[in-house]
Parts: C-alpha cells; sequence; structure tokens
C-alpha cells in the first residue's frame, strides 16, 4: 500500500485498459495469437496491481476469496465442455464431428467448444494468478 | 539490417543474466530478471512465437516479479 499519489492516479486509470485488453486475448483466442492462459494471466496482473497499490483489504472488496473459490473450480465446464465429445461417441474434446456448431471461419463466434475452453481458461488463470498473491503475502512474517 | 537489433537484444540479455547471479541485493536481481523477460519477449516476437511473447510478457514481467516481490518482503533482503 502506498501513498503516493502518481502511484495511485496511474494504477486506477490503467486497470480498467488492461482488463479490457486481457478480455480482448480472450474472446479472440481463436483468431488471433494469445487466448485462455495469455488473457488470464493479463487480468490476473491487472488485479494484482490494484492489490500491491491500494492493499489486500481493498482488492478483497473487489474479488473476495468465495468468489475467487467459484472461478477456480470453472475447470469443471473444461472437462463438461471435453465430455460433449464423448456423449457423442467422439473422443474426448471432441468439437465439429460432435454436432457443436463452428459458425463461419474468421468470425468472433466461431471454433466451437474451443471459444469456450478459452473463457473457462480464462477465468481459472486470472484468479489463481490473483489468489497466489494473496496467499503469498497473507502470511505472518516469522 | 535487423540481425544487429536481435544482435543487441542477445547481448542485453546475456548481460542481464550474469548481472541477475552476480548482484547480492536481492530487490535488484528481481528487477533484473523483470527486463530481462521484459527483452525475452521481443526476442520471442523476432522469432515469430507472438504467442509466447504474450505469455512471457504477462507472466515472466508481470507475475512472477510480484511473487518474487511479495517473497523478498516475508524474508531478508540481503544474499547470505
Amino acid at each position: 500500500m502506498t501513498e503516493d499519489i502518481i502511484v495511485k492516479t496511474s494504477a486506477r486509470l490503467m486497470t480498467p485498459f488492461i482488463q479490457m485488453f486481457g478480455l480482448y486475448v480472450i474472446f479472440h483466442g481463436h483468431l488471433t495469437p494469445g487466448g485462455g492462459f495469455q488473457g488470464g494471466a493479463i487480468i490476473g496482473a491487472s488485479m494484482i496491481l490494484l492489490a500491491v497499490v491500494y492493499g489486500l483489504e481493498e482488492g478483497e472488496k473487489r474479488l473476495g476469496h468465495d468468489a475467487s473459490t467459484v472461478l477456480e473450480s470453472s475447470t469443471l465446464f473444461y472437462a463438461l465442455i471435453g465430455l460433449i465429445g464423448i456423449a457423442a461417441g467422439y473422443s474426448f474434446l471432441a468439437n465439429r464431428v460432435a454436432g457443436i456448431p463452428v459458425g463461419t471461419p474468421g468470425a468472433l463466434f466461431s471454433g466451437g467448444a474451443i471459444f469456450a475452453i478459452n473463457i473457462v481458461v480464462g477465468l481459472k488463470v486470472a484468479s489463481t494468478g490473483k489468489t497466489l498473491f494473496y496467499a503469498l503475502s497473507r502470511e505472518e512474517r516469522p | 539490417m535487423i540481425w544487429i537489433l536481435d544482435l543487441l537484444l542477445l547481448l542485453f540479455l546475456v548481460v542481464c543474466a550474469i548481472e541477475v547471479m552476480r548482484t547480492r541485493d536481492l530487490l535488484s536481481a528481481v528487477i533484473i530478471f523483470s527486463s530481462y523477460s521484459l527483452v525475452m519477449a521481443i526476442v520471442w516476437q523476432q522469432l515469430n512465437a507472438p504467442d509466447i511473447a504474450i505469455t512471457e510478457a504477462a507472466v515472466g514481467a508481470g507475475i512472477t516479479t510480484m511473487l518474487f516481490v511479495a517473497a523478498i518482503s516475508k524474508t531478508s533482503r540481503w544474499e547470505e
């Protein structure tokens, strides 16, 4: 936690843009470089920035521990999306052959299961990055 | 002519890696390592790997630096 007005103001102004860029990387994961992991790491870094500048309690108000626990378990949806392929009679994570609509190539809503998997992985990585930092900085100094 | 840029970037990487090993102040070492990661991201981009470049910039320069600083704030700043 700092009292420097330059650091506080620039962190407050930059955070929405960083998070919007992270969402862009996640949602265009199947069209441009990047994907769920990269976008999630960017969003997690923005939450760490807020926690460093404004203190851990202020960051806890934005995204509490219970909320990030729920986000962590979004990996369950990854398995469920993969099981669609098995339910349709094909291999795990089967995409177009399993009947998932893929849309026109190059459009934002295309790629079928890859689009959903990118969003799930992004949520998981963002909350993991935030939780790692919180768990490490909460520990009492020995 | 782009090879001059590549050569400078790689030389910077070597110097950074040696300095991280040599410096006794762990906080300075973490900051040098962060700049190493940032230049490494540009090198990945030069190697036509933009995916890895994004990962290196976000994880290498962002998250691991903050984790190292948090770890140093719990222990001592100087190497013994």
